[in-house]
């Protein structure tokens, strides 16, 4: 089984159109990186010098990974991985 | 539009946050032009409502305009708040007032749905914490446009009724806000609706804008020395200092902003004047906010990392109330200035009592407190700190006794 990270609309042109990529990896850090391996031109709107973007947040089956252990929360078998755009609301 | 983090330009359309890193998506305006078109004569000419400053809003003239009536709210000279405070010059900007659902947000929902119309969109929506969903339901009804409005279940009841009275259809939410909000990103970018602070969010928050412009207007075209804003996603402090910057850039007020923005939480929901007193620059998010205060109950608040530089940009400050210090600042307003404020404006009335008594503001400066909803909306947060009136029988010794008038007279001795 892998685990499935899913794509926001604008973002798809960088992932061959692709609503969900399956991944692997054991942290979000490593999942988000093979993500990146799979498709190279998310890495840039992703990651800036190495680090997740702010206005990017990241979900593993709903939660919000800054109430985790962030970029090293654990990702469990099967689970899906939702990139959420941060710019919303008030 | 531009991005405020890359500065890539983009046409307008239905999305708010960039493609290339997420940054939020900015409306740009050619200021010289307008500087060339606008005089305080013309501005001052035009109908008292917020459509006054049109050239600084994203909507074209040849296009239609939801909530034309919208704005203009009263700049009180609040002399006995002033006394209170121990200050020498103090002005609420009253929005609890604004048309037509009682709160700022009529500026930003006006803004949003005449965008929505001009990209014939049918369907509208909002995440919200109550007022939002007030006047999105109250203006696409005006409108004809179907409307979705999710918000947390636990939410005040008057702000629900105040939603559904409109024909919207309201779907309350077993999480908070934050979650509330995400699920509409979702739904947006599924479904591509109107969500007025999701993909139509850039053109929705530059209404904030006109609260600000109106400010100086009725100072005399010029800027005060303070602001007390309530933050809450932290869009409208920035929109305020950005109407202020507008009005400089484009010449209708001489002199450059020195204004210094203060920032108001509710201590059980303060992520934003937690990042500035702790000198963090990204705020880190509260996961279950628990305030009286629901309206500024954003865990998560969008624009957090822009109001903490704001404030310490400007040389302002943020603090926070207690749910207790919040119910005393509705009722100082009140019992000074007439002006019944929801928690949100209790809020930003202890806060700036914090920032006085803190010499944050100096005495005899001047500041403008921003009131942005009304306290008949949120009646349960203050219900059980108010006396129940006194019953009596309709009768003048029955009064004079209540009353303390009697007591001059020697009352009657039962034998």
């Amino acid at each position: 089984m892998a685990i499935k990270v899913q794509i926001p609309t604008p973002m798809r042109d960088q992932s061959d159109g692709k609503a969900e990529v399956e991944v692997n990896g054991e942290t979000v850090q490593a999942v988000l990186d093979d993500l990146v391996r799979q498709y190279p031109g998310l890495g840039s709107k992703l990651f800036d010098n190495g680090k997740i973007r702010p206005f990017v947040n990241v979900f593993i089956d709903e939660e919000d990974i800054r109430y985790l252990d962030e970029m090293e929360t654990k990702v469990a078998d099967g689970a899906t991985v939702a990139l959420i755009p941060a710019v919303a609301g008030g | 539009m531009k991005c405020r983090v890359c500065g890539k330009l983009y046409p307008e359309s239905a999305i708010n946050f960039c493609v290339d890193d997420f940054g939020p998506l900015e409306v740009t305006y050619d200021y010289a032009k307008i500087a060339s078109q606008l005089s305080r004569a013309e501005l001052e000419r035009r109908p008292a409502t917020m459509w006054r400053f049109q050239e600084f809003l994203p909507i074209g003239f040849d296009q239609p305009i939801v909530g034309r009536n919208v704005g203009a709210t009263p700049l009180v000279k609040a002399d006995r708040l002033a006394e209170a405070l121990g200050v020498k010059k103090l002005w609420v900007k009253n929005d609890a007032v604004n048309f037509p659902t009682l709160s700022f947000k009529d500026r930003v929902v006006s803004v949003a749905l005449s965008k929505a119309l001009e990209f014939k969109m049918t369907t509208v929506g909002c995440a919200s914490t109550g007022n939002l969903a007030n006047s999105v339901a109250a203006q696409a009804a005006s409108a004809g446009l179907d409307t979705f409005i999710l918000v947390p279940a636990d939410l005040e009841r008057t702000k629900i009724l105040g939603t559904a009275v409109y024909g919207a259809r309201v779907i309350g939410c077993l999480g908070t806000y934050d979650e509330v909000n995400r699920l509409c990103t979702q739904i947006a970018l599924k479904y591509g609706w109107g969500f007025v602070n999701v993909n139509l969010r850039p053109f929705y928050a530059e209404g904030s804008k006109t609260m600000g412009f109106e400010i100086a207007q009725d100072l005399g075209w010029r800027f005060p020395q303070h602001v007390v804003s309530p933050m809450a996603g932290g869009a409208l402090i920035g929109k305020i200092h950005k109407a202020f910057n507008e009005l400089y850039a484009t010449g209708l007020v001489d002199t450059p902003v020195t204004t210094k923005m203060h920032g108001a939480q509710a201590t059980g929901c303060n992520p934003i004047s937690d990042a500035v007193k702790t000198g963090r620059e990204k705020h880190k998010p509260v996961r279950k906010p628990n305030t009286i205060c629901k309206s500024l109950a954003i865990g998560d608040p969008a624009d957090g990392i822009f109001a903490a530089k704001l404030v310490r940009e400007t040389g302002g400050w943020a603090e926070d109330a207690t749910d207790e210090e919040i119910i005393e600042g509705m009722k100082l307003l009140a019992q000074t200035e007439g002006i019944f404020a929801e928690t949100a404006g209790g809020t930003t009335v202890a806060v700036a009592r914090k920032l006085i008594e803190s010499s944050r503001i100096p005495r005899d400066e001047e500041i403008v407190l921003c009131i942005t909803g009304n306290g008949l909306k949120t009646q349960d947060a203050i219900f059980d700190t108010l006396e129940e009136p006194s019953v009596i029988k309709p009768t003048l010794g029955e009064f004079e006794l209540l009353s303390g008038l009697a007591e001059a007279r020697p009352e009657p001795v039962l034998v």
